[in-house]
Parts: C-alpha cells; structure tokens; sequence
C-alpha cells in the first residue's frame, strides 16, 4: 500500500510538472531547449534553497526524473565540494550528474552509429 | 503584404493546438515516465541493497536515460513526443532524445563534423548551463557558508 501511494505521488508530481511544461508550450511557442533550460534552472532554485530534499521525499521520482533533477544533483555536488575548499567548489558540481551526463553522451554517440536517421524531410 | 497581414495569414494557417488534449496527454505520458523510474527505483533499491541513496538515483537516471536512447533510435520517440509535447522534453529521456535525435540526424555529414558536433545543438544550451550554475553555486556556497 505504500508503494502504491509511492507510484501514485511520482505519477501525480511527474505529471503536473510536464503539464506545466505543455502549458509553456502552448502560450509562448517555446523550443524544447528553452523549456529544459527553465526547468534545469527551477531544480537549482530549489536545491539552492534546501526546498528540493523534501519535494523529494514527498513525490520521489516525480521531480528527480524531470530535468529540475539534474539541476537539483549539481547543486548537491557544489555544495559537497564547498566544505571541502574553493577548487572543490568550483569543480564538485558535475559529481553526481557525470553518471547520467556520461551515460546521455555515449549512448548519443552509440546510436547514431547503429541507426539511421527516421525523420522525414518535409 | 504587410506585416501585419502576414501575421494574420499565418494565424489562419497554423494548426490549432487543443489545449485540453495536449494539457491531458502531457500530463499522462509525463506521469507514465517517472512513475516506470520509480519503479526502477524500487527495484535497484531491492536488488542492490549495498549502494546509497545517490548511486541508486544515477543508476536510474542511467537506465532511463539509455531507454530515452533506444526509443529515440527506433524512431518511436517522436512519435510519443507529437502527442505528448511537453510530458515528453521535461523527463531526462527528453535530455536523452534531445541528444540522440539530431546526433542520429547529422550522422550522414561523418562522425567528427556530423555527429560529434551537432549531437549537442539542443542539449548544448542545457550542459552549459548547468556547468555555469554549477560553478556559480558552488562559489556562492564557499564564500557564505553552505545553508
């Protein structure tokens, strides 16, 4: 039962966000890039103001799955490094995210070799 | 022709976006995609009980990121994305799809000018400035303490 109000929170949070997103769309005629940029920066807002942590325990995947989570996972980074020192500062922020940066990037890479491209010219 | 009724002509001609419709369909695929990443999660968490809370979150970043990737490939993503607009570009599989697609699109200009070049004409924007907010907030936190 409580998995289920687990699913049903991410489901609910998960949805909401992107149907802020579509509603963006839908008045401004926004480009995809712009939209992600917005709410990588919303995830940083957040994170920057210790407001993340308990969104996230509340909705779980519902935020963290969003592009507001890798803003989120940066900001997580800088913070770690700041105690230790400023070169740390500076360089920790692309700790945690280099997982799924990495993974974006060769994953990118690896199939654009394997497939050919399926949009049509128009 | 004026500015002005080109601006009209164009009104008259471009499609008509059904607001309930799209708002609904975000809303459901969006919900869809992080709810199977909080099954991923549950999973990881039952199979992999010595990573910590961070590792458990990359990993299902990884998978959703390479299930993005696939889908891109296979080309059945942007058929998702034409109905689902927005429940598809905010999940990191929309990072993933932003990164595949046009990775996949310049694939026939070579590997290095092509691929490796225009694989970030979306998602460059996003990389830099998560790297600017990274060192920004970073400094930010050294200078006044972390809160």
């Amino acid at each position: 039962m409580e998995m289920f109000l687990r699913f049903l929170s991410a489901f609910a949070i998960g949805g909401l966000i992107c149907m802020i997103a579509q509603i963006l769309i839908n008045k401004t005629k926004m480009t995809s890039a712009r939209i992600l940029v917005i709410f990588l920066s919303l995830g940083v807002i957040l994170e920057c103001f210790n407001l993340f942590k308990p969104i996230k325990e509340f909705a779980g995947c519902g935020i963290t799955i969003p592009i507001c989570g890798f803003g989120s996972t940066i900001v997580m980074g800088a913070k770690e490094g700041a105690k230790i020192g400023l070169f740390e500062a500076t360089t920790y922020g692309l700790t945690y995210v280099s997982a799924g940066l990495t993974a974006a990037i060769f994953f990118g890479f690896l199939m654009s070799i394997i497939f050919k491209s399926h949009s049509k010219r128009k | 022709m004026t500015i002005k009724e080109y601006k009209e002509y164009v009104k008259a001609h471009t499609q008509k976006t059904n607001e309930v419709k799209t708002l609904t369909l975000s809303f459901i695929v969006g919900g869809i995609i992080c709810t199977i990443g909080q099954g991923f999660l549950e999973l990881y968490k039952e199979i992999l009980p010595t990573f910590d809370e961070l590792k458990i979150g990359s990993l299902v970043s990884v998978t959703m990121i390479f299930i993005g990737a696939l889908l891109t490939g296979l080309g059945l993503y942007d058929k998702i994305g034409y109905h689902a607009g927005g429940g598809s570009i905010v999940p990191i599989t929309g990072f993933a799809n932003s990164i595949v697609a046009p990775a996949m699109e310049f694939n026939k200009e070579g590997i290095i000018l092509g691929t490796m070049a225009k694989m970030f004409v979306i998602a460059g924007p996003i990389i830099v400035s998560a790297i600017v907010y990274s060192v920004l907030s970073g400094l930010i936190f050294y200078f006044i303490g972390v809160i």
